[in-house]
């Protein structure tokens, strides 16, 4: 089982490769990094046979780091949890990697595509099979990198750039909250370990403690996985290429926070404020990006908002004590989003580059393939019976009710009817109907390339059956039961939803069915059958339209709160600086002028004013008294008299 | 009796009038003729001691033979630079004599 | 008042004068001629002191030697001050004050310092007599160093007065 240490080595190695050699290999870069991938995946299947048995394994590689008394080292863990996100880090990243053969073909940055491509996998890898927090950070921090890297690919491009920076500025922010959540862990527990934290648990240390270490770490989640409010980073991320938005933005990346609030299961289980706020954050988020989600005409923005959403969904599951749940609806997610981005992509590459719904629509004839493998992702997402969204994320719904999250239980059916709405909507607008862009694209709509097809193909499978295949029945089917060791304590609290009547069960999927389907028919009316009602609601509700089509500003509102008023204050700070400090120093400067103004006037006038006036005094003493020098004797004498005088006074009288 | 106070007021009297002379006098040989006056006055002041003091002593009188031998010779020789004054001169009033002035 | 004291008063009253008129004179001549009336004077308040030989001395020295070179000087340089020539310099007034105030201070000393010494007896003898007596035994010296003195003064005299480059 130690063959999972070559799981992230492949892909590292794929980058020192491409990296290094890059300008020489340029355009065969795929011949590294995609057998790369390739191979970690099949190392993964490897792994995860061994472990079907119930094996697991936490190994040491290699002594990071001894700081005094905190010891860190590179270490992995094979435990159900991370082998499941082993599997679908591999598997997708895998399929993303065949598909950029072809979607990447000719671009100038080919061999640096790959390059971030594999130290994405690796980031990723990393941060799955850590077997502590720290390298789990690590892995965290590595693929916010890569997302900057990546979402700026085309740096040239202003709008690129400006988004890599913000998602990696907003990530950060989350960053502070993880690594603060981090120092409490360390400074309670006394190691980062999971085995050893998690044995350390002692519910005796009051839930003060537990609260603040989890919701720190979840502060960390909200950025990675983009929930409010800090989410305001992904739409803008769709300026990368759609590769990267499949696999980072849908699969893999923003599903590290899931990830990491399902391993501090033990942690959360003894906060339930936390798991409170984790279920409402996400069942506010996966409404209101669902609302905005409605409105939006680029396809890719669809899809980005409806990721936010789904995300949304996740939490609530977590937030329910459904970790395992969240964790499916996380897996099926990332079959039938990774797939929606590809086929957008694949529409996007047919189109070149035109990426607005509103100039598109009937595509269906020439792109049949993507065309049906959309529809199956949409049917998946939308939740509809039996593909794989549906199981996912009915159990969550459910664990939510019985766990008495009741607002976010409601929310959520609100979010499912909204997702089925806007998927649909924007499925009718793409793919049916009459072309509506310009005549020359219309001659030129074509199908993808096999290596931008079979991955299309490979996942629509997927998403079809993955729910009913690993996840039936609810909560007892085959994944469940692969990781049921991990949420052992959860299972408590769970254990109402386990317990509860088949047939409530039953009732709620059917509820949940019947919105999602209310949602594809409203959208068939509004766009087949009735294509002037979007306009003519659209006038009516222009207000509530605009605020919709505008985000309802809050990227506005950040930037008038934070950046403006952060430039103002550096600009503030700058101007303290030039006046006060530069203020300073010249009027030091000026102190000593005068100083040294006054110092010569004090030498002019008074020292030598003074050595003057002691000539002077001399001069005139010399002047007075040269009198007496008269020539002649008689007044001598008189003077000598005077004397005499003077001492026969003093004589007879003194 | 004539108190020998009387004597010393007079020996005082005349020397008063000789410094008077010897200091306004313009004349040279007036200012010499002053001196002797003051000469004078200090001779009758040492005699009258001389006889005056109870042991009676006779060298006040050795004293003012002295005086007078002095004062002759001192004569002799002043009045013969009053004649080189003259000479150089043309004048013997001392306030014009002030080669010495500043 | 004796015969003695008012001599002594008249001869005293006569210097006086005669001083006074040798300060005050404009003609030089007269001031020598007062000058003699003066030495006269003391001479006589030497006899009335019992120091004959000392007046002897003092009118054949001062009016016989002195007197006589004053007058020929005064004849050699003669500038007989004519009407309106100033005959004190500027300081008679001060030199009026300070001689006033030195007979002042010496009167003051003289009266409280000896008031009213009276002359003790002399024995008899003669005058001339102890003087010599003295002049060669004790004061041998004082006496020999003066006729250097002399000699020096005569020959001193006769080279300042004598013609500039002459063989005199």
């Amino acid at each position: 089982m130690k063959l999972v240490a070559l799981v992230p080595l492949l892909p590292l190695i794929g980058v020192l490769i491409n990296g290094l050699f890059g300008a020489q290999i340029k355009d065969r870069a795929h011949l590294i990094a995609v057998p790369a991938a390739g191979l970690s995946c099949l190392a993964a299947f490897v792994v995860f046979f061994q472990t079907i048995g119930g094996a697991t394994l936490d190994w040491d590689v290699y002594s990071w780091l001894k700081v005094g008394d905190l010891k860190v080292s590179i270490g992995l863990l094979v435990d159900p949890l991370s082998t499941v996100m082993m599997l679908v880090v591999t598997f997708v990243g895998f399929l993303i990697h065949i598909y950029s053969i072809g979607y990447m073909h000719g671009d100038r940055g080919f061999a640096r595509f790959f390059t971030y491509l594999n130290l994405f996998m690796f980031s990723m890898l990393v941060l799955v099979l850590a077997n502590n927090y720290l390298l789990m950070f690590l892995g965290w921090e590595g693929v916010g990198l890569c997302s900057y890297l990546l979402i700026g690919f085309w740096y040239e491009k202003k709008s690129a750039a400006d988004a890599g920076k913000k998602a990696f500025v907003v990530n950060r922010i989350g960053d502070a909250g993880f690594m603060l959540g981090l120092f409490f862990i360390w400074s309670t527990f006394g190691s980062l370990k999971y085995t050893e934290v998690f044995a350390a648990i002692d519910p005796a240390l009051g839930a003060g403690i537990y609260t603040t270490i989890t919701l720190l770490l979840f502060v960390g989640a909200i950025g990675k996985s983009a929930q409010l409010p800090l989410y305001v980073w992904l739409p803008d991320a769709m300026e990368g290429p759609t590769p990267v938005s499949a696999l980072i933005h849908a699969a893999t990346m923003v599903t590290a926070g899931v990830y990491m609030v399902a391993r501090s299961s033990p942690l959360y289980n003894l906060a339930p404020f936390s798991l409170e706020v984790v279920a409402w954050v996400g069942a506010l988020t996966a409404v209101f990006s669902a609302t905005i989600a409605l409105v939006q005409n680029d396809i890719k923005k669809v899809v980005a908002y409806s990721t936010i959403s789904q995300l949304g969904y996740m939490f609530i599951g977590a937030g329910a004590g459904a970790y395992a749940s969240s964790v499916f609806h996380l897996a099926t997610h990332a079959f039938f989003k990774a797939l929606l981005f590809l086929g957008a992509g694949s529409v996007i590459h047919s189109l070149h580059g035109e990426q607005d719904i509103r100039k598109m629509g009937g595509l269906w004839k020439a792109m049949p393939i993507t065309a049906w493998t959309f529809l199956l992702a949409s049917l998946a997402n939308g939740g509809i019976f039996p593909l794989a969204g549906f199981w996912s994320k009915d159990e969550i719904l459910f664990n939510a009710f019985e766990r008495g999250l009741t607002i976010p239980w409601l929310l959520g059916l609100i979010g499912a009817f909204l997702t089925a709405f806007y998927m649909f909507r924007l499925f009718f607008q793409v793919f049916t109907g009459q072309f509506r862009g310009d005549a020359h694209t219309a001659h030129h709509l074509h199908e993808s390339p096999p290596n931008m097809a079979y991955p299309l193909l490979v996942l629509g499978f997927f998403s079809v059956i993955a729910g009913l295949l690993f996840g039936f029945p609810p909560d007892h089917g085959l994944y469940h039961r692969f990781v049921a060791p991990i949420f052992e304590a959860a299972h408590e609290s769970e254990g109402a939803a386990i317990h509860a009547a088949a047939s409530s069960e039953i009732a709620m999927a059917a509820l949940s069915l019947a919105i999602a389907l209310l949602g594809i028919g409203l959208a068939y009316l509004f766009y087949i059958k009735r294509p002037d009602l979007p306009s003519r609601l659209a006038d009516k509700a222009q207000g509530v339209y605009r605020l919709l089509l505008n985000k309802y500003w809050v990227d506005e509102l950040y930037q008038a709160i934070f950046v403006d008023f952060g430039k103002r204050f550096c600009r503030f700070l700058w101007g303290v600086d030039a006046r006060v400090v530069d203020g300073a120093v010249n009027g030091s400067s000026w102190l000593t002028m005068r100083l040294s103004a006054l110092s010569a006037w004090n030498d002019l006038k008074i020292v030598d004013g003074l050595v003057n006036a002691i000539a002077d005094l001399i001069q005139g003493g010399s002047v007075t008294l040269r009198r007496l020098q008269t020539g002649a004797i008689q007044n001598y004498i008189l003077a000598m008299t005077l004397g005499i005088l003077g001492i026969v006074v003093f004589y007879l009288f003194v | 009796m004539v108190p020998l106070s009387h004597y010393l007021i007079l020996s005082a009297l005349l020397f008063a009038i000789g410094m008077f002379g010897a200091l306004t006098r313009r004349n040279a040989i007036g200012v010499l003729m002053a001196l002797e006056l003051m000469f004078n006055a200090v001779n009758v002041s040492f005699v009258a001691f001389s006889r005056y003091l109870p042991q009676p002593l006779l060298q006040g009188q050795i004293f003012a033979i002295f005086v007078i031998t002095v004062a002759a010779a001192e004569a002799a020789v002043g009045l013969a630079i009053v004649l080189g004054l003259y000479r150089n001169f043309k004048t013997i009033n001392v306030d014009e004599i002030n080669l010495m002035k500043w | 008042m004796t015969v003695t004291q008012g001599v002594f008063f008249f001869m005293a009253a006569f210097t006086v004068g005669a001083s006074l008129l040798v300060v005050l004179a404009r003609n030089i001549v007269h001031c020598a001629i007062a000058l003699v009336f003066a030495f006269f004077g003391v001479a006589a308040l030497f006899v009335l002191l019992d120091a004959e030989f000392l007046a002897a001395v003092q009118v054949l020295l001062y009016v016989g030697g002195i007197t006589i070179l004053l007058l020929f000087a005064i004849m050699l340089t003669s500038r007989i001050s004519a009407r309106g020539v100033k005959i004190m310099n500027e300081q008679v007034g001060i030199s009026a004050v300070v001689a006033l105030a030195l007979f002042g201070l010496m009167a003051f000393a003289s009266l409280k310092g000896f008031p009213a010494l009276v002359p003790p007896q002399l024995a008899a003898s003669s005058n001339t007599a102890s003087l010599g007596r003295l002049l060669l035994t004790t004061y041998v010296l004082p006496f020999e160093v003066v006729s250097l003195l002399l000699l020096a003064a005569m020959v001193g005299a006769i080279i300042l007065a004598r013609r500039e480059g002459g063989k005199d």
